[in-house]
């Protein structure tokens, strides 16, 4: 924790921001050559799925990260009201967008795979519609943080609504395990360890890897925006 | 306690005495529920097959419509700031206001639904289910809607704003709802339903007042 303190500073943050880009950028473009290859050459295509498989190295790492995102949300959020950190609030609508993002593409990535698979764009299976769920959830934070004259109120709304929403977050997730009857539980996509092998395994972690560093990025890039946006809405209230 | 008694009273007399703005919402409730046998067609068993999931959406949208005043009217007056300077929890103020919103709208919701549940067809047992649905449910909705009105309080376009937050969150009561009612209709569980849509509640109950305080403070400073 101490050390997230350290960086609550934005002056701090920016000095740290500063010298992680550069070779954070290098790092994420190198990962992202190598881990296109290795998702769209070198891995065999399913012998049932075909080449489709090669949508789960984008779709599934995206749902991972749209549900950190979220949970991310919730740790600024709460940071914000406990320590009032002005940072975390900068960070959560900078980190807001870049997760419904990520979420978005899931869920894109997912209906494109669906077509082929299941016969069907969309289907209401708890996975998807929790999954939809969590999308609005996003739009709520980022209309609700943009929603003030005021922006220091907008983020300690957001904030509050960030905490509850991710209560909603298991209820959400377990609603997979209720909700089984109505669709094929089996053709969610899932990650049974073992049972995925280690020639779709290894792109698969690699990309993941490979987008949560995109991720980071895309944050910190955003962040820094932000603070500057801040300080020209002072500058501009104070003339 | 007698803090809360008093403002729950206190909010069921200013809707006493404008009994029009409750009328407002049941009629809207009716409406909306009617709108749906002339769009989809009377054939009986689709209108039965869909019931429970109209009256509940329609009661989901009927307790939004009525929110965005749950706080605004006492912002702008200033009662508010004296709720937030009170010596009392703001939590139970919190408390107290979803509570009465209930009274006023989940509680008459809760027995019209099964009036407009003969109009689609539903048997006397499943109208009993839908209404304690509603009863069990309803508290949720308020709960949920009411922290949506204290975080949009003082927001541009609040009244979109307000359905936007608390649409998502009313998702797993409004499926256990509905779901408790078709499990009756279809002959499946509907114990379990009904159970997890009490949780729902108890859950709701317990979380939202400290979070819709958290709210109503950061309005007032």
């Amino acid at each position: 924790m101490a050390d997230l303190h350290f960086l609550a500073n934005p002056a701090r943050f920016r000095r740290f921001s500063q010298r992680v880009v550069p070779s954070l950028s290098g790092a994420t473009a190198l990962m992202l050559a190598v881990g296109l290859y290795l998702a769209l050459l070198q891995s065999p295509p399913d012998y049932q799925q075909g080449d489709t498989v090669r949508i789960m190295f984008v779709h599934v790492p995206s749902a991972w990260l749209a549900m950190a995102g979220y949970a991310l949300l919730a740790g600024l959020g709460a940071s914000l009201l406990i320590w009032r950190h002005p940072l975390a609030a900068l960070m959560a609508r900078a980190a807001a967008p870049v997760g419904a993002g990520f979420c978005a593409v899931c869920l894109l990535t997912g209906s494109l795979w669906g077509r082929p698979m299941w016969g069907a764009y969309w289907v209401w299976d708890a996975r998807l519609t929790s999954m939809l769920l969590l999308f609005f959830l996003y739009l709520g934070h980022i209309a609700l943080s943009r929603a003030y004259d005021e922006p220091e109120r907008g983020d300690r709304a957001a904030a509050i609504l960030a905490l509850i929403g991710v209560i909603n977050l298991p209820i959400i997730k377990f609603s997979v395990d209720w909700w089984n009857t109505l669709h094929q539980p089996a053709s969610v996509v899932r990650l049974g360890g073992p049972s995925i092998h280690p020639s779709i395994l290894v792109p698969l972690l690699w990309m993941a890897v490979t987008l949560f560093l995109l991720f980071v990025l895309l944050v910190l890039l955003r962040t820094d925006t932000e603070i500057d946006r801040r300080r020209l809405e002072n500058a501009e209230q104070q003339a | 306690m007698s803090g809360f008694a008093a403002l729950v009273a206190r909010d069921l007399r200013l809707v006493w005495r404008r009994p029009g703005d409750v009328a407002v919402v049941l009629a809207f409730f009716v409406v909306a529920t009617t709108l749906f046998p002339l769009g989809i067609g009377p054939e009986a068993n689709v209108l039965a097959r869909i019931a429970a999931g109209v009256l509940w959406c329609a009661a989901l949208f009927a307790a939004l419509l009525s929110l965005d005043r749950l706080f605004a009217a006492d912002f702008e007056d200033g009662t508010l700031d004296l709720l937030l300077l009170a010596p009392w929890p703001l939590e139970l103020a919190a408390l107290a206001k979803c509570c009465a919103h209930w009274i006023v709208t989940g509680l008459p919701l809760a027995a019209l639904a099964p009036l407009l549940g003969v109009a689609f067809g539903l048997e006397s047992s499943v109208l009993l289910a839908l209404s304690a649905t509603l009863l069990v449910g309803t508290p949720t909705l308020s709960l949920i809607g009411g922290l949506a009105a204290a975080l949009t309080l003082g927001a541009r376009k609040s009244g979109a704003l307000l359905a936007l937050l608390a649409l998502p969150l009313c998702v797993p009561t409004l499926i256990f709802g509905a779901g408790a009612v078709e499990a009756l209709a279809s002959g499946g569980d509907f114990g379990a339903h009904f159970a997890v849509l009490a949780a729902l509640a108890l859950v709701a109950l317990a979380t939202t007042p400290w979070a819709i305080a958290a709210a109503l403070r950061q309005a007032g400073e």
